[in-house]
């Protein structure tokens, strides 16, 4: 095996390398799923529109689909009693289950009833409006404080709509207010982790064709083999016989990791009208049907010492699941919880957390999926805990921090951190933000009474990637008769730029060139195995897998080598920059990568496949700055500026590593101030199109300035963690703390997210 | 996503314009710039039978010194308004207003006359051009009147036009000499205002107009009669909701609106008043 | 409905419902599949084409009423194999991720730099609002923007 993760000079890892996918996606564009217009095997696709229900509670008493049936070109009317659908149960609780169209019940607006052939997209659409359901409207709980105590059940099997309990597992529930006694100082606070919408660029989308008895199925997807399993299961068919092929995706962001029913059921559809068949949504239909984000309500009671010592945390967390059991539901419970302790070295900390059904969008992972939730809700009490005595953000945080660790180190509520330097990240940011002058100029405004107050806000966070199964990738790594090298891998990006990333760690370990590598993602046929891009684990995972397959492969190539040079395999070398291999000591006499490949032929050619396992998770951290400007007549606020230190071990490319870093802030700036999912009280979406939710945009989000920090963990030989969700967990909090800062003075201590100008103006009035 | 079918005929004058939509009455309507229209079929909110496209009627495209006042065409897209010098030295509240209004697309496609036919209380160009007295040149199939804009806006989309009139010419008295202020308060740079005004002032003259605070642009007659007894900027401004009826809506309370609306004319005075 | 209009240049000849929108004319009818949708508000910009050399939202426009016009689409940039300098710059500036926005990002872009050949940042930053990404977080958007003027 290659000595692996020396990174020094004469090396390309480090570097910022330009992506050597971007000429394609700038001159022709991307090919998504909607775009594949010449492929063959969709030749006379037909469309599939889905209607949706118009209630968010009800009864279905009638579903009148002949109006429809009878539009220009419609091709097919299906209701779910038409396909004989049977309500499957949940994968995380089989008490809650449903059918993939809905049949006796709706429960939340936007849920799929009829599902609609037509010839061409447009007649579909015309087709959707004539499709007339009658309902008995039953009571929406879209609160989900409402939600947990009623009795109405939105899943009348499961006998109540919380439907996941962190007791029910066994863990303790919380002792109350007996856990803080001894403490000087207490704070509760009730905390809203708003509902969001993900919102890729690129909406939902698929195409199915049976070829040859098998169901292909282009999908719009972050994680192909997963989709192929559960569109199998939805099919009633093995996973051999089911291929997803991924186009280029625009945008996931935790959204399109599972499949949903809209598209598990395209190939039943495809089979009853024997054509293939394209899909797409609209983007009012996925900012009601793909799935949410966040949606916690959390109960705070932080406690300590007047000095400043954090003494006991307790959180009761309400995880709103939406009307389903997804994604959502188990996110409280499996990475809020353990990350409830944050950077901090709390003693004592007890969290409890309930998931609650309501008559709302299902939720899903959402860029952080629970992280960020954990993160906002220790800074929050961290924050008002300093209020309380009285005590500088970034000071308080300070005396709390776990201190330098490079040897595991778990928390008391039993998560174990591999490597940490949260003072030195909190210092590198306090530094670039200068924040002595800011303190300063926010108190040269706060005597002045200006109009136009400075906010500052500190976060310092931990977080966990790479932490869900598969706990590894798989990599294949062929070389081609002329010399290229083919990379197979089982991660799926949608703009993380793994084509140019894996290429790096290829050619590093084999010397070809980058732009003689080729990756193959995404296509369940010729990658079967695949952990998918999700939780921030392709790097750590997929590709240290890459690079240690391709150090496999430079080890079967130096015994090719060895057996055509006559020599002894140990003195071989490969020459990187020449991409040869040579007696150490005779570098004239060698072989390329070509001449083993067709001289490996009869051994099945010059590849090694294998799936490497990581022993554990990784968990970077980092230190956010914001600066933000409150207009105290209007309520406005104003970003001046964002600063980052985030710290993901080694960095591979720095480009790469910002970019991250920067769409993580925009969208964690975008939660704080901006965006939020609402209803109203019949539970009818108030926020479905671009236009109403606060999508936020570049006019809105100042300069990102980023500071480097790299702390190399030891789970794997690269030394690299996972930075794609760190820029959303460290900004939201920074930013909403920021806001309160800027008011503080004024005797506020919290206000809710989004901090919309309304709501700066309610606290400021005393209004709520 | 895509709207609902209808027919489109496109007329090279306006009189075709007006004869076409004077056929089908209700079922017709005029398409200019179609970024009021086309978002709302799209959404198929709107499902008019027939689209007479007009964006090419010849010379509805203009911006003319006519003495005391700027003779623009109803076919004048946004984009000329925000760049067109004559505008900017003549009434800069108008160019700049013009600036505001959606995003650069938006600008390079949207007219004038489409957005005050619209009707919107939330667009920035009606409450605009009712701040600046303008009169509006509308004809149909018996003939041309003018309309002053304090008279054309009736109710939410809802105009003086009927139903087979266009406006052809939006008349906007000169401001020289004049302060003036465009204060726009949105969420995001792309938004509707949440509440808006224009304003301008030459000594005790001023003319006040709010976005979106009631069904129609408001003129705040109020604050402009104040400011001409001698009024304070501040207590002027105390007066800017005084003929508004503002929404409640997801983005602002009626509360909320009527507070913006006084600091915004109060600093909109403050900056007419420099 | 019959319609003709230049799409990079080349003269193309079709046929359309009224109902039909440019970009689904530019996607569905000639294949360039370069623009996309994103929405259904005009509010996202991935749509943007040019039009008569102006940037244009092409979900807010029918096909028929482009008629007779010069539409430019992202394909219609790079010349023999060259890219545009704003597409340079975008890729030397990483001002793309997962490449959804960025057809209509970069015509934006252009437009901007057409009428305001030295913008400040703040002219960038509110030149592209109706510009919508959620990759980037719009910072190396913005620098390649600047780039590209300097450039």
């Amino acid at each position: 095996m290659s000595r692996s993760g020396v990174l020094v000079g004469g090396s390309i890892l480090g570097n910022r390398v330009l992506r050597k996918e971007d000429p394609k996606f700038l001159t022709v564009g991307g090919k998504y799923v909607d775009d594949l217009l010449d492929e063959s095997l969709l030749a006379g696709a037909l469309h599939v529109t889905y209607a949706r229900s118009t209630v968010a509670h009800g009864n279905i008493r009638s579903i009148d689909t002949s109006d429809a049936a009878s539009m220009p070109g419609i091709v097919a009317v299906f209701t779910g009693a038409d396909l004989g659908l049977t309500p499957q149960p949940a994968t995380f609780n089989p008490m809650v289950a449903r059918s993939a169209l809905a049949m006796d019940k709706v429960r939340y607006v936007g849920e799929p009833i009829v599902a609609i052939i037509s010839e061409t997209r447009e007649q579909g659409e015309d087709a959707a409006e004539m499709v007339i359901v009658d309902y008995d409207i039953l009571e929406a709980l879209t609160d989900i404080e409402k939600a947990l105590t009623s009795s109405i059940h939105i899943y009348e099997s499961c006998g109540s709509n919380a439907v996941f309990d962190t007791t029910a597992l066994g863990m303790p529930d919380n002792t109350g207010d007996a856990f803080f006694e001894g403490c000087e100082v207490v704070v509760k606070q009730r905390v809203l982790n708003q509902r969001v919408a993900p919102c890729p660029l690129e909406v939902r989308g698929a195409a199915v064709a049976w070829v040859d008895g098998r169901l292909y199925q282009w999908l719009s997807t972050q994680h192909a083999q997963g989709a192929r399993d559960s569109i199998a299961a939805a099919n009633g068919l093995e996973a051999s016989q089911v291929r997803v092929i991924t186009p280029d995706v625009g945008g996931g962001f935790g959204a399109k990791i599972g499949s949903y029913p809209e598209e598990q059921l395209l190939g039943r559809l495809s089979k009853e009208v024997g054509k293939p068949l394209r899909w797409r949504e609209t983007r009012s239909e996925s900012m009601m049907a793909l799935g949410h984000g966040r949606a916690q309500v959390q109960y705070l009671t932080i406690g300590g010492t007047r000095d400043g010592h954090v003494t006991a945390y307790q959180m009761h967390v309400l995880q709103d699941c939406g009307a389903w059991f997804d994604m959502g539901a188990i996110l409280a419970p499996f990475m809020t919880r353990p990350m409830s302790s944050g950077v901090y070295a709390i003693p004592k900390i007890e969290c409890r957390t309930t998931s609650v059904i309501t008559n709302t969008t299902p939720v899903v992972a959402y860029r952080g999926a629970g992280r960020p939730e954990a993160t906002a809700a220790i800074e929050r009490a961290m924050d008002l805990f300093a209020a309380e005595i009285g005590m500088d953000a970034a000071e308080v945080r300070r005396k709390n921090l776990i201190p330098k660790f490079d040897e595991p180190h778990t928390t008391v509520i039993g998560q174990t951190y591999d490597v940490g330097d949260y003072e030195v990240a909190l210092d590198k940011a306090l530094t670039a933000a200068n924040y002595k002058d800011l303190r300063a100029e926010q108190a040269r405004r706060r005597s002045a009474v200006d109009v136009k107050q400075l906010g500052i806000g500190v976060s310092v966070y931990v977080e966990i990637t790479g932490g869900v199964p598969p706990m590894g990738e798989t990599a294949k790594v062929e070389i081609t008769d002329d010399g290229r090298a083919v990379v197979y891998t089982g991660t799926s990006p949608h703009g993380q730029g793994h084509a140019t990333a894996w290429s790096m760690l290829t050619s590093e370990q084999t010397g070809i060139p980058m732009d003689n590598i080729e990756l193959v993602w995404g296509d369940t046929d010729l990658v079967p195995s695949g952990g998918g891009t999700m939780g921030s684990r392709s790097l750590q995972q997929g590709g240290v897998a890459v690079f240690k397959v391709a150090g496999q492969v430079v080890d079967k190539a130096k015994a090719v080598a060895a057996r055509l040079l006559e020599a002894n395999e140990e003195d071989i070398v490969l020459d990187r920059d020449r991409g040869a291999f040579h007696v150490a000591g005779t570098p004239a006499v060698a072989k390329t990568w070509a001449e083993l490949a067709v001289a490996s032929k009869a051994e099945g050619g010059l590849k090694h496949e294998e799936m490497h396992s990581v022993s554990g998770a990784t968990f970077p951290f980092g230190a956010h700055v914001s600066v933000v400007e409150v207009d105290t007549e209007t309520g406005k606020v104003s970003l001046l500026k964002q600063i980052a230190c985030d710290d993901a071990g080694k960095v591979l490319n720095p480009l790469l590593l910002d970019g991250q870093i920067h769409g993580g802030v925009a969208q964690g700036a975008a939660q704080a101030l901006l965006e939020e999912v609402r209803y109203d009280a019949d539970g009818n979406p108030v926020t479905s199109n671009l236009a109403d939710y606060a999508f936020i945009s570049a006019a809105e989000m100042p300069d990102i300035q980023v500071v480097h920090m790299e702390t190399p963990t030891f789970v794997n030989p690269l030394g690299v963690k996972g930075i794609g969700e760190s820029g959303t967990i460290g900004s939201t909090p920074a930013v909403q703390s920021a806001v309160v800062d800027a008011l503080a003075h004024l005797g506020i201590r919290h206000i809710d997210m989004p901090c919309t100008p309304m709501r700066v103006w309610e606290a400021l009035h005393g209004r709520k | 996503m895509i709207p609902a079918p209808f027919d489109y005929k496109r007329a090279s004058s306006a009189a075709e314009a007006i004869s076409i939509v004077s056929q089908y009455g209700d079922d017709a309507k005029f398409l200019a710039g179609g970024h009021s229209l086309l978002p709302l079929m799209k959404l198929r909110l709107a499902q008019p039978a027939v689209l007479v496209d007009i964006a090419r009627v010849n010379d509805l495209s203009y911006i003319r010194d006519a003495g005391d006042h700027i003779a623009i065409g109803a076919l004048t897209r946004h984009t000329e308004l925000e760049r067109s010098s004559l505008l900017q030295q003549h009434i800069p509240l108008l160019s700049h207003a013009a600036s505001h209004v959606g995003d650069p697309q938006v600008r390079h496609r949207g007219t004038l006359g489409g957005s005050i036919a619209h009707a919107d209380p939330a667009s920035d160009l009606p409450a605009t051009t009712l701040a600046l007295g303008a009169t509006y040149v509308a004809q149909g199939p018996n003939g041309t009147r003018q309309i002053a804009a304090s008279d054309f806006y009736k109710g939410f989309l809802e105009s003086a036009l009927s139903a087979d009139e266009m406006l052809t010419e939006i008349r906007v008295p000169k401001m020289d000499g004049a302060g003036w202020s465009f204060q726009k308060f949105n969420r995001r740079a792309q938004d509707w205002a949440i509440v808006g005004v224009a304003a301008w002032r030459k000594g005790s003259n001023a003319g006040v107009a709010l976005v979106n605070m009631g069904s129609t642009p408001i003129l705040a007659s109020s604050v402009n009669q104040a400011i001409a007894q001698g009024a304070s900027v501040e207590d002027a401004a105390r007066l800017a909701s005084s003929e508004a009826e503002p929404q409640d809506d997801m983005n602002a309370s009626a509360d909320y609106r009527r507070h913006l609306a006084s600091v915004l004319v109060r600093r909109a005075l403050e900056q007419s008043s420099r | 409905m019959k319609v003709s209009m230049k799409v990079n240049g080349v003269s193309r000849d079709g046929d359309v419902e009224p109902r039909t929108l440019l970009v689904q004319y530019v996607r569905e009818h000639l294949g360039l599949t370069g623009t996309n949708i994103g929405c259904d508000t005009s509010s996202c910009g991935a749509c943007t084409v040019h039009v008569n050399g102006e940037s244009v939202k092409s979900c807010t426009m029918l096909a028929v009423q482009a008629d007779g016009c010069d539409v430019v689409t992202i394909e219609g940039l790079a010349q023999g194999g060259e890219m545009h300098p704003m597409q340079k710059a975008f890729m030397e500036n990483h001002g793309l991720q997962c490449g959804y926005c960025t057809p209509g990002m970069v015509m934006a872009a252009i437009s901007i730099l057409k009428e305001n050949p030295s913008p400040s940042e703040e002219d960038v930053r509110i030149g592209l609002e109706g510009n919508l990404c959620r990759c980037t977080g719009y910072h190396n958007i913005v620098k390649s923007v600047l780039a590209a003027a300097k450039s």
